[in-house]
């Protein structure tokens, strides 16, 4: 097992050292001196070649990409030209915004979405079925941005049980060191925040967690339907195991494995969606964090967040691949 | 071809069928269907609600939001074929390099699109977007770009089955040139696979690009494109609702179309998948 991991590890490395030089050549093919963007166009030749040489951008674009590495390798991502914040720190504090809405959009994505398919399967060409079918074909299909916006409509605006934006209340002030308010307010204690930031979650988790949501109820009924089809499961059911048993221990366990691989690439799919739910909802994490830059043409931070996010996408493949040598032992042996 | 058309025998690619020949229908006669020009601003109409007038009410310069959706249906299949045809394009042709030549080709491709496959595809978009400049043209050469790696992993997948049949042995064997042996042997024998993913596709990028559109990375006002329409729309939500529900509802159906066609076909092509 561990050498499985290793190996999985190694080839981790080549794919972000590609990833980072497609970003970087990407963002260094866009006109116009970064130097000039950072200073001003009014400022003398002379300032701009000073910062010029500070930057690096005196030396050949593959050094600039060496020296790029070294540094991110270190975990220094530049300044912003907007604020000269250090771009990892800006990451940093970003971060743990949407690390919980993708998590809370996940975990209801996944439990929704399991226990959609699993009924599904198991109550074949019922009304569930169809309406599992149903969902599943109008989840990918439907703009989450126009969902988020629906959803504030009746929820926020008509009916008045969910708040329009934000993490918080604005009356509430609460620190996190965290950064991860619903959990932190949890282990503190401190349920007022935890009721608050738990009401703000909802819409935009349930926004986004659609589309994980409608992949894995449908791989999850495709699975099952396969499965449940099974000389093993007969054999279980002639044991005279109950019936919950055999299709939660004995059929599910089997089919959780392509449905592993629709959680892990929906993982992709989530990140960009964040991107979109966190600027309709106002959620401040890294997605609102790329689409401000990209509006200020605020470059490092442009190609920070979208390294970040790639090498986050990357290493949560990692971890279904490895999650699928623990759920069959006969992928690590190929 | 007879056999082909058994496919919409299934009740869903049937429906799927007909929701895209609606909004081909509606791209083509635009101009005869739509009772208002889409681009006529007049403000003493500004943000009315839906009414025999203006069936789908009117935006924040008083258009006519049922004639922008109308107009809008022409960029939606717009973006679908010209980002799909570039997706195909590039990628069925490095899946079939790919598959027919192997070895350090066959390496080289695969990495460069295990690459672009780790980036997810919005913020790719976006990336590529934000070097080219934000307008229609740009994003569709992103959404297009973006899918290039799934067209070329299919592609490559099937041709390689495809080329070790005896078929195409028979065809080397024979002396015949490379090039005829991928386009005279090898294509027309996964056009089934190609054919699903370009309907899938198809709708991925519609809302792909209706996504950048609404993030202002996309079509610039006044093009009446549906993504575009509701980003103008947001600061209405409260006063005018109509002015978000109605494009969202012909993003949603346009996709659902390409969807459940795409989901369709697959069935018919691989009944182990049903």
């Amino acid at each position: 097992m561990y050498r499985y991991i290793i190996r999985r590890l190694l080839i981790v490395i080549p794919v972000i050292i590609g990833v980072s030089a497609v970003v970087f050549f990407l963002i260094r093919s866009i006109p116009g001196d970064p130097a000039l963007i950072l200073l001003g166009e009014h400022s003398s030749e002379e300032s701009v070649e000073k910062i010029r040489v500070q930057l690096g951008l005196d030396k050949p674009k593959v050094i600039q990409f060496f020296y790029f590495l070294y540094n991110m390798a270190r975990g220094d991502l530049g300044r912003s030209f907007l604020t000269n914040e250090i771009v990892s720190l800006e990451i940093y504090k970003h971060f743990p915004a949407t690390l919980e809405l993708t998590l809370c959009s996940m975990a209801f994505g996944t439990s929704v979405g399991l226990l959609l398919g699993v009924t599904a399967a198991t109550h074949r060409n019922s009304i569930i079925d169809y309406v599992t079918t149903v969902i599943s074909v109008a989840g990918i299909s439907m703009p989450i941005f126009w969902l988020g916006l629906i959803a504030i409509i009746i929820f926020s605006i008509k009916l008045h049980i969910l708040p329009i934006s934000g993490r918080l209340d604005p009356t509430i002030t609460f620190k996190a060191r965290s950064g991860l308010i619903i959990l932190e307010s949890l282990i503190k204690g401190n349920f007022t925040v935890f009721k608050d930031a738990l009401y703000h979650m909802i819409l935009p988790a349930i926004c986004l967690g659609t589309i994980p949501l409608a992949s894995i109820a449908r791989m999850t009924r495709s699975s099952m339907l396969e499965i449940l089809s099974q000389d093993f499961i007969r054999t279980a059911r002639a044991k005279g195991l109950p019936a919950r048993k055999v299709i939660y221990i004995h059929a599910l366990r089997n089919a959780l494995i392509p449905v592993v691989t629709v959680i892990g690439l929906q993982f992709g799919s989530l990140l960009g969606g964040a991107v979109l739910t966190e600027t309709i909802f106002a959620w401040p994490g890294i997605g609102r964090l790329s689409v401000e830059a990209i509006n200020a043409r605020d470059y490092p931070v442009i190609q920070g967040c979208i390294i970040f996010f790639a090498i986050i996408f990357v290493f949560i493949n990692l971890l279904v691949d490895i999650l699928y040598a623990f759920i069959d032992p006969r992928i690590r042996y190929d | 071809m007879k056999k082909f058309f058994k496919v919409f025998k299934n009740k869903a690619a049937l429906a799927g069928l007909l929701i895209i020949l609606f909004f081909v229908f509606i791209a083509i006669f635009a101009n005869l269907i739509a009772p208002y020009d889409p681009y006529e601003q007049s403000l003493y109409d500004r943000l009315q609600p839906p009414s025999s007038r203006h069936l789908f009410g009117t935006d924040d310069l008083g258009r006519d939001i049922l004639s922008r959706i109308i107009y809008g249906s022409r960029i939606s299949l717009a973006i679908g074929i010209i980002s799909v045809a570039l997706a195909l394009g590039i990628g069925a042709s490095a899946g079939l390099v790919s598959a027919y030549y192997g070895g350090i080709i066959d390496t080289i491709l695969m990495r460069l699109f295990d690459i672009m496959l780790a980036f997810p595809t919005i913020l790719l978009a976006i990336a590529i977007v934000a070097v080219l400049g934000p307008d229609l043209k740009n994003a569709m050469i992103a959404v297009g770009i973006v899918n290039i790696p799934t067209f070329a992993r299919i592609v490559r997948a099937s041709a390689l089955v495809i080329k070790e049949q005896e078929y195409v042995m028979a065809a080397y064997a024979l002396g015949q040139s490379s090039f005829k042996i991928i386009f005279k042997h090898i294509l027309p024998n996964i056009v089934g696979p190609i054919t699903v993913q370009a309907s899938l596709s198809y709708g991925g990028s519609i809302l792909s690009a209706a996504g950048l559109g609404f993030l202002g990375m996309g079509a610039q006002p006044p093009t009446p494109e549906w993504g575009a329409m509701l980003s103008q729309a947001r600061s209405f939500i409260i006063s005018a609702p109509w002015t978000v529900t109605f494009p969202g509802i012909a993003i949603f159906l346009s996709v659902l179309g390409f969807n459940i066609l795409g989901d369709g076909l697959r069935d018919f092509l691989d009944p182990r998948l049903r």
